[in-house]
């Protein structure tokens, strides 16, 4: 019931922000955002005391024929992405609160039906609900980035929302097949079946699975060579668009490859996670050696992405319990650094109304607060240690180097590059002398973005001291996944032929 | 043998929505002098009630299911189904006419009687279990709607739309009727049931080769109706040219008959030789997509863009009569009334928004609809986002089952390239959500009059219908699904 309030209420917030009369939009949606942020931290503590397990469990069909099951459920995987989700919206619609000016109702009227999509994908447990809200959530950032973006938003939206359909779409086909298969959407019941033998997949049939499962959530993470839409949309959205799409909207695809991916398909995500990785620590470097070179700090924000967004895909495809505990925190940390960096280019944005680098300088002197919260985002996001990025770097790397140690060679060089790019982009926006228009457009926070920033500067360090409270459910509920994953594979070697004579590649082992 | 030809009660229960729809037309155009002056609203009242009396006759008339006629006529869930969707067609297509043909000044009985004898037409079609049955029905509807698509006579336009429509289409009608006239000759029945008993026993079975080849001639005919490829050619003039409402009338009704009257006879006539169509309608329904996605892409009237659309739409839908399963026959009907229901609701926003002698019709003029007219943009976003097939719309659910039946039967490529179809057919539906919300407002948008009681009462009851079939699918299709036992 909890977590269906939690899911609904942003719904219901939508319908109402759009019937009630302009004035009261902003605060309409800000109390509704803030109610399910209160109500979703009511969901940590049941989950905490079985992480592995689901708690808060809905389950009612909802088309009996093919049928669908409205399944929801939340794990310790899910948990803090689901928290991630309700802390942030608050922080997006106190963000835009003095930035957006035109169709005010609508706007945040679609960030919190953007809220709702997110929810809903974090907390799916049917392969087809969870599609559906991996594309309901979508519309609303199509529509925030094309009506509300910068000056080549149209093109930037329209791009986003092409891209992700085409990998949505080959997955579709991908769950239809499983349900042809295993008669059921049900994530849960799938896995069960795997698990037991009553659903075994050739290893083609689970490669192409497997194939059209990754190339969707790829797609979404995003993974060099499809990262191209991420600058332009990341680039052109206004800055509550930004924040949701780097810090939620990307861990939808590596949330998907941890959900469905590693334990539905494992001897596939195994085979191929030779090349994935590769792709993985190319996305690393290549990002960070981009992100060095851009003229506008948005786009830099949005390529360092690509370069951490390359660490947890390295920490998933690992397949050791350090390396996926570090992924999966790695997700969140990216979240509140990399949302805090946008929120804080966005403060830039309304005083100078400009994200071009050399636009700024000397801004430390005139708005030295500022210059503090953005050096404690930046610093987070580089990998200090005691701040949250650290963390999740240094259990990547570990977890990497377990299984070879050259991953980790390449993937420390990305750090370092990180360091580079994001030290000298402060540099140059925030020392040395300031320009007259710079002069006449920086004043210091306000009270209304302090009280945006701390959160998120307190969750930084939090998240960087305490990593161990955060770190028990997302293990406990990772190494589940692992073991399924290993189940998999040992049944398709052990279990007696009978039972396995339909699966070819068995046939053709013996 | 005695026949006794004089048609029983049961058999006039069972043809009530067609006996009711001939003889309101038939009074509209007796009674259409005589009306009061300046009473226009009186005709499209009793069209109107006309029409829902007929839905509610072929629901009644489902109590007691079954043939009429001698067999000629059968009244079953799939006829019934698609009485239903052909009328709703009409009440919709009569609603958003209304106030389009008094600011054309063309109001007069006449529209809508044709309207009324278009759907008789379907009627028949959709319940004809034999084929000369089939024949008249098609070209009751077929004619009622060429003189429809030309019915502004003063308009350029018009005339070359109908002109273009008809010639075509009696050419392809002529195939059907030679392709009916071969299999009489092969097996000596015009009857489905019949032919299909020949066709399935060893020793009464005719050379496949000349059974195909009738087919084959049939599928013409069909495929022309369907505007599926490559008989596809007409449709994006034809709609172009026509009235808008009728285009949209044209896009939904006349089709869905069409897939109707292709489904029944491939599905039971021709059922025996399913294999040997199967690589044809394969072919025809990957070249409708690609035809039609890519050459919408290309449009800016946004007419002729929703007619190519309609095209990639046909083209799913063949996709499911590829699959020939009864899962994929009630994909099919799925699909035909949730994209009934959607492009009827655009066709009416273009309806509304174009206004006297048509002069907005190009994507661009929608620029800023979003913020002069908030509500109509929403709903038209509504039934974009359907016909992209964004899921909690009719639209997505339509597409879902389509590549679900497609799976089923194994057709894994036809499958993923409709998949890869259906993306970039999204292309060129979101350019017109951009357009009308990412653009500054132009000059088309400014003097909008407020939307008229009838095209407002299509827009939402379509638009109602298209959510509620994103979010209870089963409401329509369980009874599809029960419906399509007349495969075996």
């Amino acid at each position: 019931m909890m977590l269906n309030l939690v899911l609904f209420l942003p719904l219901l917030g939508f319908l109402a922000v759009l019937l009630l009369p302009k004035e009261t939009a902003r605060l309409g949606s800000l109390l509704v955002s803030l109610a399910v942020f209160v109500l979703s931290l009511g969901l940590i503590g049941p989950v905490l005391d079985s992480p592995a397990a689901y708690s808060f469990v809905t389950d009612n069909i909802w088309i009996s024929s093919p049928q669908i099951h409205y399944h929801l459920g939340i794990d310790g995987l899910s948990l803090w992405l689901v928290i991630l989700s309700t802390f942030l919206t608050p922080i997006c619609i106190l963000a835009s609160w003095n930035s957006i000016q035109k169709r005010v109702k609508e706007f945040f009227a679609l960030l919190l039906l953007l809220e709702f999509g997110v929810i809903g994908v974090f907390i799916s447990l049917d392969l087809f609900l969870f599609y559906v809200f991996f594309e309901v959530s979508l519309v609303p950032m199509f529509l925030l980035i094309g009506v509300w973006g910068h000056d080549k938003r149209i093109y930037a939206a329209v791009k986003f929302f092409l891209y992700t359909l085409t990998g949505s779409l080959l997955m579709l086909g991908a769950m239809i097949f499983l349900y042809n298969r295993g008669g059921t959407f049900d994530y849960v019941m799938l896995l069960e079946m795997l698990r037991n033998g009553k659903l075994a997949l050739s290893s083609t049939e689970q490669f192409w699975l497997f194939m059209a499962f990754f190339l969707a959530f790829a797609i979404k993470v995003p993974l060099f060579p499809l990262h191209t839409w991420l600058p332009d949309a990341h680039g052109e959205a206004p800055t509550a668009g930004s924040i949701m799409l780097a810090s939620v909207m990307l861990k939808m695809g590596t949330y998907g490859l941890v959900r469905f991916n590693l334990p539905m398909f494992p001897s596939a995500s195994r085979a191929n996670a030779g090349w994935i990785v590769a792709l993985a620590i190319i996305g690393i470097i290549y990002g960070a050696l981009v992100a060095m070179v851009q003229p506008n700090m948005k786009r830099l924000v949005a390529y360092s992405s690509v370069s951490h967004l390359g660490f947890v895909v390295l920490g998933i495809f690992s397949f050791n319990q350090i390396g996926l505990d570090g992924a999966v925190y790695q997700m969140l940390n990216h979240g509140i650094s990399t949302g805090a960096l946008f929120l804080i280019v966005g403060f830039l944005y309304e005083r100078r109304h400009s994200l071009e680098i050399k636009d700024y300088g000397g801004v430390a002197t005139l708005a030295p607060q500022l210059a503090t919260v953005f050096m404690v985002a930046m610093l987070a996001s580089v990998g200090l240690p005691t701040l949250n990025n650290f963390v999740g770097e240094f259990l990547v790397l570990q977890g990497a180097a377990l299984v070879d140690f050259k991953w980790a060679v390449f993937a420390a060089v990305g750090v370092i590059l990180s360091a580079v790019y994001m030290l000298w982009m402060y540099q140059r926006t925030f020392f040395g002398d300031a320009s007259d228009e710079v002069k006449h457009h920086m004043p210091d926070l306000t009270a209304r973005e302090w009280a945006i920033s701390i959160p998120l500067l307190v969750m930084m360090i939090w998240m960087g001291m305490g990593s161990g409270g955060f770190l028990a459910p997302i293990g406990a509920s990772n190494s589940a996944t692992l073991l399924q994953t290993k189940r998999n594979v040992d049944f398709q070697v052990k279990t007696t032929p009978s039972v396995l004579a339909q699966s070819g590649e068995i046939k053709h082992a013996r | 043998m005695p026949v006794n030809f004089m048609p029983s009660g049961t058999d006039l229960f069972r043809f009530m929505p067609e006996i009711i729809l001939t003889l309101a037309g038939t009074l509209v155009m007796v009674l259409e002098p005589l009306r009061p002056r300046g009473n226009r609203g009186l005709i499209y009242a009793f069209s109107l009630v006309a029409l829902f009396a007929a839905m509610a006759a072929s629901v009644l008339s489902f109590s007691d299911p079954g043939a009429a006629f001698q067999k000629m006529l059968i009244i079953d869930g799939f006829a019934t189904f698609f009485r239903v969707l052909v009328i709703a067609v009409g009440i919709l297509t009569v609603l958003s006419s209304h106030q389009y043909l008094g600011q054309e000044k063309a109001e007069s009985g006449e529209y809508y009687a044709l309207v009324m004898f278009s759907i008789v037409g379907q009627c028949v079609m959709v319940s004809a279990n034999e084929l000369i049955m089939l024949f008249i029905g098609l070209e009751v509807s077929s004619i009622a709607t060429y003189i429809l698509a030309g019915y502004l006579r003063d308009d350029k336009r018009n005339n070359e739309s109908a002109l273009k429509y008809f010639l075509l289409g009696s050419f392809a009608t002529a195939f059907l009727l030679y392709g009916i006239s071969w299999i009489y000759g092969l097996t000596g029945y015009t009857n489905l049931d019949e032919i299909r008993r020949v066709l399935s026993t060893p020793e009464l079975r005719p050379s496949v080769a000349m059974t195909g080849a009738a087919a084959a001639l049939m599928f013409v005919g069909f495929a022309f109706k369907i505007s599926a490829a490559p008989f596809q050619v007409w449709a994006p003039d034809v709609y172009q040219g026509a009235p808008a409402p009728v285009s949209a009338f044209m896009s939904a009704g006349p089709k869905a008959a069409g897939f109707a009257i292709f489904l029944r006879v491939f599905m039971t006539a021709f059922q025996p030789i399913a294999d040997r169509w199967e690589p044809i309608v394969w072919i025809s329904a990957l070249l409708t997509m690609v035809i039609g996605n890519f050459a919408a892409l290309q449009q800016t009237n946004i007419k002729r863009l929703l007619a190519y659309s309609s095209i990639a739409h046909a083209g799913y839908v063949l996709v499911a009569v590829t699959s020939h399963s009864e899962v994929g026959t009630s994909a099919a009907m799925f699909y035909l009334a949730s994209y009934a229901f959607m492009n009827i609701g655009a066709f009416a926003v273009v309806t509304y928004f174009s206004r006297k002698g048509e002069k907005y019709l190009a994507v661009e003029d929608l620029a800023g609809l979003g913020q002069r007219q908030p509500g109509t943009a929403l709903l038209f976003t509504v039934f974009l986002l359907s016909l992209i097939g964004v899921p909690l719309t009719g639209g997505f659910f339509a597409k879902f089952y389509v590549f679900k039946a497609a799976l089923d039967s194994n057709l894994i490529w036809l499958s993923v390239l409709a998949l890869l179809n259906s993306a970039v057919g999204a292309y060129y539906y979101l350019r017109i959500i951009v357009v009308m919300y990412m653009h500054e407002p132009g000059a088309a948008c400014d003097n909008l009059p407020p939307l008229p009681a009838g095209i407002r009462a299509t827009l939402w009851s379509a638009a109602v219908v298209t959510v509620l079939l994103g979010i209870f699918p089963s409401l329509v299709l369980d009874f599809a699904g029960r419906s399509v036992g007349f495969v075996r």
